[in-house]
């Protein structure tokens, strides 16, 4: 199969994967500022999104997209580190015109990957964990059952705590990096670019890029500040 | 008239591909800087032959920018701190008085080093073999120039064509991966209509070989573009990616 067997191939793969989650980011993100507004309408979309058929496939969905992009960022990874060998430069400068998020895609996906464990820590053990569990006949106690779509809730309690609301803002900007590469790359590496579409992409991918972790951001600022719905 | 220089220079020296190797220092003095890379070197060698020790071995041949030989990695870069220039289009009026130059082999499993700073280029011989080639009868000069092609079209391949195969780019690349070069030839020919009619088949045998000879897979860093003495562009690297990925999808 040449998505596996070939050099290209791989990288489709790390491309289509990593576009997948990018569009996944832009929904998600459009979804939290919700919670900015109304709390009512945050939960709504919790309970929408709890354990029912299509919230359990969209995670499992998501679940493989992360595993298979993960898999493959650190295939790419040894092959590269063997194709350069094992005899470094002894002096190697940065020529213009290379990122430094390209060269460390690696490094920020480690810390988004990190960041998204304790994302799921943070949420997902609280929300649709326990309804899953709850539906498998499992026992978990009343207090959290009650609390499984209280996505405003969790939001509120966790961004309190300055740590948390600090780590989550390292999380956001490590993606910033990993994406403002990752978005024109992956378009590159799909044959959709050429030197007028270079610019358009790269402008295209900083805009949603940013959009996108401002949109983040903005939910971990008003759970610190209490601000709007997220206020007491 | 340039200012003479002294400086220090750091050559790694390697007996053979399989030897340790080590930087050696020397100092050179009173250079004129418009003494070239190469010709610093041959000076360095004469005074390494009359001290009857041997002389650095370093790869050269037209020494004016169109053989692709030359492959000196200097001061951290592959063809030295100029850009769009080859090491043989270096001048030492690049450099300072007291500086340290230091010279590397172009450093990738790909290339090994066969002695001091010259390494194997063979690999892109063999990919070149795999199909950077056209094997259909296109007819003489004249032939060709009753096909019409767009202006834009032509000069796109011209410059994908001005690859003087040197391996900067895999040199440069954190990866270890040749898709510069390769792309620029599969480009070269994919633009033109006597090329389009191999393009599948070409693209496919030139990235399988790529592939076997263990260069790396690109991660789009653009070092390699930033370091072409030749400025050959990633777009090709798009369109061998496009071309690629539309050989695979038709099969
Ligand atoms: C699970 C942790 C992650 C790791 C270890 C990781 C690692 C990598 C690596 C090594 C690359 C290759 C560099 C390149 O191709 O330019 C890459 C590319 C990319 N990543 Fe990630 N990443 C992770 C998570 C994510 C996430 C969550 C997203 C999206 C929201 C994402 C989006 C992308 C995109 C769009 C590319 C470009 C694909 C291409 O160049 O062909 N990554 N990632
Ligand atoms: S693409 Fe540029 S750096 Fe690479 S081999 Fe050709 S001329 Fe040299
Ligand atoms: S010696 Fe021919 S390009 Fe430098």
């Amino acid at each position: 199969m040449w998505l596996t067997k070939s050099s290209v191939g791989r990288k489709v793969i790390m491309s289509v994967s990593g576009v997948a989650l990018v569009l996944f980011l832009l929904f998600h993100m459009a979804m939290n500022l919700v919670a900015i507004f109304s709390t009512e309408g945050y939960n709504m979309i919790c309970e929408f999104l709890g354990a029912n058929w299509y919230a359990l496939v969209g995670t499992a969905g998501l679940a493989a997209l992360v595993v298979v992009h993960f898999v493959y960022a650190f295939v790419l990874t040894i092959q590269n580190r063997k194709a350069r060998g094992s005899q470094r430069y002894a002096v190697a400068e940065r020529p213009k015109g290379v990122s430094w998020a390209s060269q460390n895609m690696l490094a920020l996906g480690i810390i988004v990957v990190v960041g998204l464990g304790l994302h799921l820590f943070n949420f997902w053990a609280n929300m649709q964990l326990p309804e899953v569990l709850h539906k498998l006949g499992m026992h978990v106690d009343s207090a959290t059952m009650a609390s499984v779509a209280d996505g405003s809730g969790y939001i509120a309690k966790t961004f309190t705590c300055p740590v948390y609301a600090a780590l989550y803002v390292i999380w956001l900007a490590a993606l910033w990096f990993h994406l403002t590469h990752g978005f024109w790359s992956a378009m590159q590496t799909l044959g959709i670019n050429n030197k007028v579409w270079f610019c358009r992409w790269k402008a295209i991918g900083n805009v949603i890029v940013t959009l996108i972790i401002l949109g983040f951001l903005a939910v971990v600022v008003a759970g610190f500040f209490g601000l709007g719905a997220l206020g007491a | 008239m340039d200012k003479n220089i002294s400086f220090t220079l750091k050559v790694w020296r390697q007996r053979g591909p399989k030897a340790k190797g080590a930087f050696e220092t020397y100092q050179m003095k009173d250079i004129p800087g418009d003494t070239s890379f190469l010709e610093m070197l041959d000076i360095l060698n004469e005074q390494l032959v009359n001290e009857n020790k041997e002389p650095v071995a370093f790869d050269h041949d037209c020494r004016e920018g169109i053989c692709g030989m030359c492959s000196l990695y200097v001061n951290g870069h592959p063809h030295g701190p100029a850009t769009g220039a080859t090491t043989c289009q270096l001048y030492m009026r690049r450099f300072k008085d007291g500086d340290t130059i230091t010279v590397e082999p172009w450093r990738s499993a790909g290339f090994p080093v066969i002695r001091d700073l010259m390494v194997d280029r063979t690999a892109f011989d063999k990919i070149q073999q795999a199909g950077g080639y056209v094997s259909i009868n296109t007819g003489g000069m004249p032939d060709a120039n009753a096909i019409p092609i767009g202006k834009d079209v032509a000069e796109e391949a011209m410059d994908a064509a001005a690859c003087i195969g040197c391996g900067a780019c895999v040199a440069a690349c954190k990866n270890g991966s040749a898709m510069l070069f390769v792309s620029a030839k599969v480009s070269q020919f994919a633009l033109l209509p006597q090329g389009k009619v191999e393009a599948a088949k070409r693209v496919k045998a030139m990235v399988a070989k790529m592939d076997e000879l263990g260069f790396g897979n690109c991660t789009n860093t653009r070092a390699c573009e930033a370091e072409c003495p030749k400025c050959v562009s990633i777009s090709n690297i798009a369109r061998l990616n496009r071309e690629f990925i539309k050989a695979k999808l038709k099969d």
